[in-house]
């Protein structure tokens, strides 16, 4: 299987550790990502602060770019994932605004038509491989590897038609698949504050720590997520958020670098080293069981 | 009438209906005007054709003038074709000889324009009186109508319908889908305002409709088919195989202790599942009729053939009967009083509240049978854990006023969560809250009642709870269910902790609402309650005569309501069944057999039903008292075999014709 | 200690009749007048704790008019835009979009508090998508410590250090190649308010 590949900014960024993830998991799983040619940023949430229409544009670029390939586009990036499907949703449903950015796109030579189907990798495991195929490929059963599945806002909401809005599951199904052990976690889709710990830190880590203590009281020693910025978020303040609110320690990493660890890939493979709070001492039980 | 010349004679009227017409058209010229059209005898204009003396003037001209076609050019027929019609007939004239043309709301009240208003209404009495030329005498048929009444739903308002139907001296069917009457009342511990104890005032109804010598009660029961019209229906109803003779039995319950189950092992499902039963059992002591009736889906004997049955055994009435199978009782009815009531929305949909996640969140109904001594924890509020809790979090408008789920208000959740908080609050002198978007207390005594709560010391927030989670934040919050909402009033969001949340659920159509409206070939409005014919001014009515509505099948109502549509259903019925006969409009279809292909296009077009197939002519055939007179098949119809009253080419064409004449 | 007092009341004249109706005709914003003030969405979001008004209360002084007193609160720059409001309220309005629009509306009118640095950080993001296509979380973050507060940044020396040995700290701006063609895509779309440009046909 090939899908096309929109990374978004973050993924060569502070989400680095996503991608290396992201294609470690995918190449070991037979699937292949072919990142589409000089897309451009999405036109998240910043910038549609100060103008709708550019974002709306940048977004269809990026699509227009995507679609001659014929093939799902991969969106691993949560605020990418919801500014691509909005977008297509404005599109849809404002003629006015259609008219106008597919008349910009066509001045530069592209074509906008709504063809690529935009799947988070979330979806692709699931659907295209299965929790049964996951579980054949596993070499590592995360064996003793506690985890929280943190999906977080911009995936399930408002637009993700492959879970459950308010309890969703898949990603629990693949880390089970994977031999982990999902602790029962009630903050799945609660904010983790993300976009505001640049800026407001107060706020932004008052979130982080509700969600980092609650994985911790439930039992967790990881917690799992797909979004770069939370993961960021989660993993970036420990000292900050112990001083402010309350001891927290647990570390958060994405939920491909779970699987990938499962399916052998290796530690470096997968970026676990890049982050603040290691990982290593979560996924030990795994490492036992490979030796 | 015919004065023997074979000419036509019209007498025209234009009404100045006060200042309503006079004031924007010219009715001394349109008099004037109708003067010189062709067969018009007589025109005048007249202040109120309508009053006495107006309806007289139409009178002495038809016997002083010879006339026999009496054109009235003032309102609408709606209001007033009947008026003129039955003056026209008091004068010996077939009363089809008049029509009438609205030049009300047709002309003076939608144009400003006197003279342009006034061409106009030259044009519109120019058509009338062009198609009144080939009006032809036709006759009222009579229909008799049969003097039973089926009432289909046995909760509150079937009840009431039935009894009332019955006490006047009319033979009832009530048939009723559960084994027992009753309904949702049977499940409430009290009633609102008063806290009359529901049971108290309900099953002595239950008791008189199954003494009621004019009542024929069937439980368990089913209509399965409605077929025939006003006056005449022929229903057929299911009765389902109970393995136990209704007629033996006299519930002495001696079997279900004998039953081979020592203890009740299945959900019970009067009480909300939160109780027991066992296979052979009774839905509440005083269920209506008071037999026990055999769930095979959990006898051991049905299914596995091998149980000794010591209910067989220790029945001295020898009452059970295994071979027991469906059967179908076929009855005539004049009338249908359609009392099918309502489905409680199922909260699951609704997952921000925990319902079916967290154990310890109820929906209504189900404290409901908490709070009843009679129900399966014998009236102490305890949750599944065990637990008597402290803290009650009561959700208002769940499912309700939310387009995602049901956008319309239930009406009844406001006045009975009330009571719940109440009732929970004397039950367990626990900290009650209840969440509200709007506290809706509009009836008589409802309002007294809320202020009543507000002193018990029951908390009233206004918000609408955002969700029901287990997470704490604070210490207080460990172990609890946390209430997360914004106090709209006060400003701020606010964590509310309790040990148990009371879900308001609200009132939607019963799940089969779109079968039973094909059944009685009835009407849904849009969000699928069974639909009125007029919403203020024939609530109880429906598009089928005949067929009336009762309770909350028409829509969210509460007891008192039901009761009283159920009383106004009931003398719809009457008023209809007593006098025996009903007139029908001649304005029919009828088939000109003899151009009848037989090709079967018009049947299914038909709304009303009224057209069927006779297999031994091939040729279709009308029932007169079925049609409505809308034309659907007239037009259709590709031989133009089908033709109507009062509709006939001729009368719409020569209409058409003199409308256009100055165009 | 003593108190100090000041009036609340409101007068009609400090209301701006246009405003409901221009932020009425935005994308996704269509719904604003169905809200029946339940506070659903103040109730699902994170971050209302912190607000000076709740999304429910936004709603409210939005429809009336009260449009100073929208622009200014800090409650559209605490959105964090998690859609929980928008996916829960009873009455399908989207108030994450109706909150976009009025984040638009602040910074075009610049009626935020200076050095705040949330409208700071979105322009700079859109500064540097404009020039670049993409951004670069490094350039961004020194950029945004730079116009707001230098200290805090100094403060974070030690995540900062941590970034930039673990490789996630760029010091070459991330771009695209064909950037004339995204400027010029850009240009083409216009200055953007989001209008609906009415119903679907």
């Amino acid at each position: 299987m090939s899908y096309a590949y929109y990374p978004g900014c973050s993924l060569k960024g502070m989400g680095r550790s996503y991608e290396e993830s992201l294609l470690a998991t995918f190449r070991a799983l037979g699937l292949c990502l072919d990142e589409i040619d000089d897309w451009n940023c999405c036109g998240a949430t910043a910038y549609m602060s100060v103008d709708e229409d550019k974002a709306i544009a940048l977004a269809a670029r990026n699509l227009a770019i995507a679609e001659p390939a014929g093939k799902d586009l991969v969106v691993p990036c949560s605020a990418c994932y919801l500014v691509l499907e909005k977008t297509r949703k404005h599109m849809r449903e404002y003629p006015d605004t259609r008219k106008r950015v597919c008349s910009a796109l066509e001045g530069a030579g592209l074509r906008y038509g709504e063809t690529a189907r935009i799947r988070h990798p979330l979806e692709v495991l699931f659907q295209d491989v299965g929790v049964e195929g996951l579980k054949k490929a596993v070499k590592r059963p995360l064996k003793g590897v506690k985890v929280a599945p943190y999906y977080g806002c911009q995936i399930v909401r408002p637009f993700s038609n492959f879970d459950h809005q308010v309890y969703p599951v898949v990603m629990d199904r693949l880390l089970e698949a994977c031999g982990a052990e999902v602790v029962y976690y009630p903050l799945k889709t609660r904010c983790c504050g993300g976009s505001l710990t640049g800026t407001i830190e107060e706020a932004g880590q008052r979130l982080a720590y509700i969600l980092l203590h609650e994985a911790e009281k439930r039992g967790a020693n990881v917690v799992a997520t797909l979004c770069p910025l939370c993961q960021f978020n989660l993993d970036s303040y420990h000292e900050s958020i112990t001083r402010r609110f309350g001891q927290v320690s647990v570390p958060t990493v994405y939920f491909t670098q779970l699987v990938g660890y499962a399916l052998g890939c290796s530690y470096e493979e997968l970026g676990l080293g890049r982050h603040r709070v290691p990982a290593r001492a979560a996924l030990e039980g795994a490492e036992t069981v490979a030796a | 009438m015919d004065n023997g010349d074979g000419k036509v004679r019209i007498g025209f009227y234009v009404c100045h209906c006060g200042t309503n017409i006079a004031g924007t058209v010219d009715v001394a010229s349109v008099a004037k005007y109708a003067a010189g059209l062709p067969g018009v005898a007589v025109s005048r204009d007249y202040k109120y054709m309508c009053s006495d003396p107006g309806q007289d003037l139409i009178g002495e001209d038809i016997r002083e003038h010879g006339l026999n076609r009496i054109v009235v050019a003032a309102c609408s027929p709606c209001l007033h074709e009947a008026t003129f019609r039955t003056a026209t007939a008091r004068a010996g004239l077939n009363p089809f000889f008049c029509h009438l043309v609205n030049i009300r709301e047709h002309a003076s009240w939608v144009h400003s324009d006197r003279a342009a208003a006034t061409a106009k209404v030259y044009d519109l009495i120019r058509a009338a009186c062009g198609r009144v030329r080939h009006h032809k005498a036709l006759e009222r048929k009579r229909v008799n109508v049969r003097p039973e009444v089926l009432v289909v739903g046995g909760g509150i308002a079937g009840i009431q319908a039935a009894l009332t139907v019955a006490e006047s001296g009319k033979k009832v069917y009530l048939v009723e889908r559960e084994p027992t009457i009753g309904g949702h009342m049977a499940m409430f511990d009290k009633t609102f305002p008063t806290l009359d104890c529901a049971a108290c005032i309900l099953t002595p109804k239950m008791s008189q409709v199954k003494a009621h010598p004019n009542i024929t009660l069937w439980t368990y029961s089913e209509v399965a088919a409605v077929e025939g019209f006003v006056g005449n229906f022929k229903v057929k109803v299911r009765r389902k195989p109970r393995y136990v003779n209704e007629e033996a039995c006299v519930g002495c319950m001696e079997c279900v202790d004998a039953c081979i189950y020592k203890e009740p092992k299945f959900e019970d499902e009067f009480n909300q599942r939160l109780g027991k039963r066992k296979p052979v059992y009774m839905s509440f002591p005083q269920a209506t009729p008071k037999v026990v009736q055999i769930d095979p889906e959990t006898c051991l004997h049905f299914k596995t053939g091998k149980c000794k049955q010591p209910c067989i055994a220790s029945c001295s009435r020898n009452a059970f009967d295994f071979n027991q199978e469906e059967r179908f009782e076929d009855i005539d009815v004049g009338a249908i009083i359609v009392a099918t009531g309502f489905k409680p929305f199922d909260p699951a949909r609704s997952p921000k509240y925990g319902y079916g996640h967290f154990p310890n969140v109820y929906t209504s109904l189900e404290v409901e049978r908490l709070v009843n001594s009679a129900g399966p924890t014998g009236g102490e509020v305890v949750m599944r854990d065990g637990r008597k809790p402290k803290s009650v979090g009561i959700v208002h408008c769940v499912g309700s006023r939310n387009l995602q789920t049901n956008r319309w208000c239930s009406k009844v959740c406001c006045m009975y969560s009330l009571k719940l908080a109440h009732l929970i609050k004397e039950h367990t002198h626990a900290e009650v809250y209840n969440f509200y978007i709007d506290m809706r207390t509009p009836g008589k005594g409802y309002e007294e009642f809320y202020n009543q709560l507000l002193e018990e010391g029951v908390h009233f927030i206004r918000g609408k709870v955002a969700e029901v989670t287990d997470w704490a934040m604070t210490p207080e919050e460990e172990g609890k269910l946390v209430m997360r909402v914004e106090d709209t009033l006060a400003g701020f969001v606010r964590r509310i902790p309790v040990d148990m949340v009371v879900l308001a659920v609200g009132l939607e159509p019963q799940a089969d609402a779109q079968g039973v409206r094909r059944m009685f070939n009835i009407s849904c409005s849009s969000e699928g309650f069974f639909l009125e014919r007029h919403p203020k001014l024939a609530p109880v009515d429906t598009a089928t005569d005949g067929v009336y509505l009762a309770g909350a099948c028409q829509g969210p109502k509460d007891i008192p309501d039901s009761v009283a549509q159920a009383g106004a259903a009931a003398a719809q019925a009457m008023a209809l069944i007593d006098k025996g006969y009903i007139e029908m409009e001649p304005n029919a279809a009828f088939i000109d057999s003899e151009e009848c292909s037989g090709c079967k296009s018009c049947i299914p077009l038909c709304p009303y039903t009224a057209i069927s197939f006779d297999e031994v002519t091939v040729k279709a055939t009308i029932n007169e008292a079925l049609c409505k007179g809308c034309g659907t098949c007239v037009a259709a119809c590709p031989s133009g075999s089908i033709k109507q009253n009062l509709f006939e080419d001729v009368e719409i064409f020569s209409e058409i014709e003199e409308v256009l004449a100055n165009a | 200690m003593g108190f100090t007092v000041r009036q609340t009341i409101k007068y009609e004249a400090e209301t701006d009749p246009g405003f409901a109706p221009l932020i009425k005709e935005k994308r996704g914003c269509e719904k604003l007048e169905a809200c029946i003030q339940c506070g659903t969405c103040s109730g699902v979001c994170p971050l209302s704790i912190y607000m000076d008004h709740t999304p429910r209360q936004v709603i409210l002084l939005t429809r009336s008019g009260f449009r100073d007193e929208v622009l200014k609160s800090n409650t559209i720059w605490l959105c964090a835009s998690c859609y929980e409001c928008t996916v829960s309220c009873p009455k399908d309005i989207k108030i994450t979009d109706i909150i976009y629009s009025l984040k638009q509306e602040a910074i075009r009118a610049r009626a935020y508090p200076r050095g705040f640095p949330i409208p700071v950080l979105a322009k700079e993001f859109y500064k540097m998508v404009r020039g670049f296509g993409r951004t670069t979380e490094s350039f961004l973050v020194v950029k945004l410590l730079l116009k707001t507060n230098i200290l805090a940044g100094l403060k974070m020396w030690k995540l900062g250090l941590q970034l930039v040995k673990s490789g996630r700290f760029g010091f070459v701006p991330e771009s695209i190649k064909n950037r004339g063609q995204l400027q010029q895509i850009l240009e083409r779309v216009g200055e953007g308010n989001g209008t609906n440009g009415g119903p679907k046909k």
